[in-house]
């Protein structure tokens, strides 16, 4: 096993102090290790948003791209090089709300990858607006009347999407969501691993204490994540209870597993010579 | 302009569904086999059943640089086609025409043109024969040889079984026959091609084929007419070549997607027309700041919004250049020829990895879909250039995005050991940390500014030089760039032959501009006029903005359809009898053969139910 310290990097995030994204970052640093991940082999890409910033935070290469579209770059990056762990990290505005296509999409496509989303429930770095998960008739910054649209239930989504590792972390249960981290990553397939990462200056409503009241362990009650029905329940959840834990798990063939360039060559396409052979006989089909 | 002897022009009309590309395809080949030059361009609508198409076949013992503006044979698939260009045929040409579908009066074509019904029921027994026995009756009219004709036949129905393939080459035999039976020789022959069996192909292929030449590995892109063709070119190619074909959510994705792939070290390419673009263009910054090479092809069709989805314009040349919000290099090219659409692909790699950064090849519906015989393209040497990469760590501490005299980084891939890295689009140092949310350096700021910015020397420096084309010291110089290059070269060529003086200055490479180069060309020139696909001239304002010289007369075209070579040699030949003191704008217009009045209301689709195609 590696050492937590191979990936910490070199700069000291600037996030709140409190702040839920601290025990994530901790968490993805304790899992990395635990698998014995090279951090030179471990792509982390992230869009826009306090979340967002987790690459620059950690050691293992980045790609810090634009505001809600992680995945498609990751996407990319994953196809481009299938020897590389591809993790992709962001907030719920970034990924249920500019980036909830992608998200859709990405979840169909079952690509091997893990998805990491910090969800606070408000836009943190634009100082506090409404986002897709902030609960109904709250107050924030741009709804002072309270929100009027439900929040998102990103599990739900994700579930009826066809993510094949579907599980939700609290920042508070550091190890167990590492855990959860480790089995993402560990999956084979779109895993998405949402956290509940409470935003200490912007949301006074969905607390460290709030959460910890609430949360329960879907182990503790002996929840079986092979039950696709029962995970679809378990997603609806929501107020006295909220479970956290592992939703769902299933093993359907990967996106790389089926794709027709890949499944003939299994070398990265990023280590294939760029010489081609067949010039010659595409020229003949032009006569 | 039709040479008799050494070329001729044909048109097959018909609704959407009548089979009028592949016949025309057929047609084409046929020809390009005969070792005639050939240029096809189609002219179709929005729609899969109905509304109107009409493709233009044209074919040379000489270099055919368009579709022309003259028809000698028209095949006529309805009704409608008959009434539009009937009277347009030349005489001396011929008129041929399924007698099943309906029935033409002689006093409704031109005088000397022949009327060849064709009864295709009696002769092939189906009617889903009538393509290929009018095909038949056009080769015997036209009096080429049927070999190369019954060889694509073969060819094309090899998958569906012998009894389609003797079909459809006895409704072909059949169409032959009656024709020589009942046709009279034609007026309008073309001398022997050359035997030499010239490629064919479109503009959207050989970028295509380009890309595969330079090692493009993956191809990400979202549907969208004219560039859904390049998808569909690149994926039949996809297994045998090893290059990753994948269809998107959507076009933020396409771009995204072949940045996460650039990002790795993939040689990546996207594809979309101006609204699929539009979408792009954040990530075309996102490419810019994050230093990844990409390649975007943009093919565009006319606009605003979703425009006419099946037809051409050059109205997005101030999008791509405008594409992304702050300063960064970009790339864009515009290949005026086929040739030019394969070599350039290939230099767009080379240039997005070597200077890190996104390059546009922009190309429209015109280049994009014709169909065109190219003397044969460079496969043997491509030449490869990657750029500057490190492939391990050399303990010095590396710096992604080190300041360099050239601004060009040397540039890791992910995966190597002890080099590892953020690339964000926050601005950052040259570590890669970023420096844009808590102490915001503005010296740090304006370095790594300079040092992307110092990138455009680099990549001008590797640009060839515009050249003039045809004499010099002329009277008047076309100027252009992309697409309307040969219909150029047609009319100063027509013009020259008249005894004017004219040549024709048309860009490929727009940016980084090459102020000096174009200001020493165009400060040579007496009188200038540009020819431009667009309503507002956005190449005149691009020179007049990075050279301070105004072109003087303008000819625009924003109907939707190919400047034909006629509609620039008049122009031209005003001007250069009148030589007027001010500027002359003039816009043209093509005449489809529609009425004036003509109501799409009253004027239902031709044909079964129309769908519409995007």
């Amino acid at each position: 096993m590696a050492q937590v310290k191979e990936y910490v990097g070199k700069v000291k995030p600037d996030w709140c102090p409190g702040c839920g994204d601290f025990g994530v970052l901790n968490a993805l640093q304790r899992a990395l290790a635990e698998l014995d991940i090279a951090p030179h082999n471990v792509l982390i890409v992230s869009g826009i948003g306090c979340s967002s910033n987790l690459p620059g935070f950690i050691h293992a290469y980045g790609f810090h791209g634009l505001h809600g579209r992680s995945l498609p770059v990751a996407s990319g990056a994953r196809l481009g090089n299938t020897d590389l762990t591809v993790i992709a990290t962001g907030g719920d505005g970034d990924g249920y709300g500019i980036g909830v296509g992608h998200f859709v999409h990405t979840c169909r496509r079952n690509l091997n990858m893990t998805y990491i989303v910090m969800d606070n429930q408000v836009y943190g770095l634009t100082t506090g607006q409404a986002s897709p998960t902030t609960e109904k008739d709250i107050r924030t910054k741009s709804t002072p009347e309270g929100t009027i649209e439900l929040a998102l239930n990103p599990i739900a989504l994700a579930l009826s999407c066809g993510a094949t590792y579907v599980a939700r972390g609290f920042s508070g249960e550091n190890l167990h969501l590492a855990q959860l981290m480790k089995g993402a990553i560990e999956h084979k397939g779109f895993a998405l691993v949402d956290v509940f990462s409470p935003c200490v200056t912007y949301n006074k409503h969905n607390t460290y204490p709030w959460f910890r009241e609430r949360v329960y362990k879907l182990e503790d009650k002996h929840h079986d994540p092979a039950d696709f029905r029962l995970a679809m329940e378990r997603a609806f959840e929501w107020g006295a209870e909220i479970p956290i834990g592992l939703f769902y798990k299933v093993d359907r063939p990967t996106y790389e597993d089926e794709e027709p360039t890949l499944r003939r060559n299994g070398t990265p396409l990023a280590k294939q010579p760029l010489e081609r052979p067949e010039l010659a006989a595409i020229m003949e089909d032009f006569i | 302009m039709t040479h008799p002897q050494t070329e001729l022009t044909v048109w097959i009309g018909g609704a959407a569904g009548d089979g009028i590309a592949s016949a025309g395809e057929s047609f084409a080949q046929a020809c390009s086999r005969l070792g005639y030059h050939v240029f096809a361009y189609n002219s179709y609508q929005s729609v899969i059943r109905g509304g109107h198409v009409c493709m233009h076949v044209r074919i040379g013992t000489h270099k055919v640089y368009t579709q022309g503006d003259e028809l000698d044979y028209l095949i006529a698939l309805n009704a409608d086609s008959f009434q539009r260009y009937a009277t347009r045929v030349m005489p001396g040409g011929a008129i041929l025409y399924n007698t099943d579908k309906f029935k033409a009066q002689p006093e409704q074509a031109g005088k000397d043109v022949q009327l060849m019904g064709l009864p295709v029921m009696e002769l092939a027994g189906n009617q889903l024969m009538q393509n290929t026995a009018l095909l038949g009756a056009l080769i015997q009219v036209i009096g080429l040889n049927p070999a190369t004709t019954r060889e694509l036949i073969q060819e094309r129905f090899t998958k569906k079984g012998e009894p389609i393939i003797k079909a459809n080459l006895d409704a072909f035999d059949k169409g032959m026959e009656h024709a020589k039976r009942n046709g009279r020789p034609s007026g309008i022959r073309v001398g022997p091609g050359d035997g030499k069996r010239r490629p064919l192909a479109g503009g959207n292929p050989m970028v295509g084929f380009g890309a595969l030449a330079a090692g493009c590995r993956f191809y990400s892109a979202y549907p969208m007419t004219p560039a859904s063709s390049l998808l569909h070119w690149l994926v039949k190619y996809a297994t045998t070549t090893g290059l990753l074909v994948k269809q998107c959510e959507d076009e933020i994705s396409a771009l995204n997607m072949a940045i996460g792939a650039g990002h790795v070290g993939v040689r990546a390419m996207t594809g979309t027309s101006g609204g699929g673009f539009a979408l792009m263009t954040e990530a075309v910054g996102e490419a810019g700041m994050t230093e990844t090479p990409v390649v975007i092809v943009e093919a565009m069709r006319g606009g605003p919004s979703t425009g006419l989805p099946t037809k051409t314009e050059q109205g997005d040349l101030f999008q791509i250049l405008g594409a992304s919000q702050g300063e960064f290099p970009k790339v864009i090219l515009a290949p005026r020829t086929l040739q030019e659409c394969y070599d350039m692909a290939i230099h767009a790699f080379n240039l997005a990895e070597k200077y890190q950064c996104p390059v546009l090849i922009a190309t429209d519906l015109y280049l994009a879909e014709r169909l065109e015989t190219f003397e044969g393209v460079n496969i043997s040497k491509i030449p490869i250039e990657r750029g500057e990469l490190v492939t391990q760590a050399n303990g010095n501490g590396y710096r992604r995005f080190a300041v360099t005299p050239s601004g060009v980084s040397p540039r890791a891939l992910p995966g190597t050991a002890g080099t590892v890295y953020t690339a964000a689009t926050d601005e950052h140092d040259e570590d890669g940390i970023v420096i844009s949310d808590v102490f915001t350096n503005p010296p740090v700021r304006k370095k790594m500014m300079e040092k992307r910015m110092r990138k455009i020397e680099g990549i001008l420096s590797e640009l060839p030089a515009p050249q003039l084309d045809g004499p010099a010291n002329v009277e008047l110089t076309l100027v252009g760039w992309g697409s309307t290059y040969q219909v150029m070269l047609e009319a100063m060529e027509a013009l020259n032959r008249e005894g004017f003086q004219v040549n024709v200055l048309c860009l490929r490479y727009l940016w980084p501009f090459q102020t000096a180069a174009v200001s020493r060309l165009l400060s040579s020139c007496k009188m200038t006029m540009s020819v431009e696909g667009n309503y507002t001239g956005q190449l005149v304002r691009l020179i007049r903005m990075e050279t301070g010289i105004s072109i003087q007369h303008h000819l625009r075209k924003y109907d939707g359809e190919p400047f034909e070579p006629r509609q620039v040699i008049e122009q031209a030949r005003m001007l250069l009898k009148t030589k007027p003191k001010g500027s002359v704008v003039a816009a043209v217009v093509s005449d489809e053969g529609l009425p004036p009045d003509f109501s799409p209301i009253e004027n239902p689709a031709i044909g079964a139910e129309a769908t519409r195609q995007h």
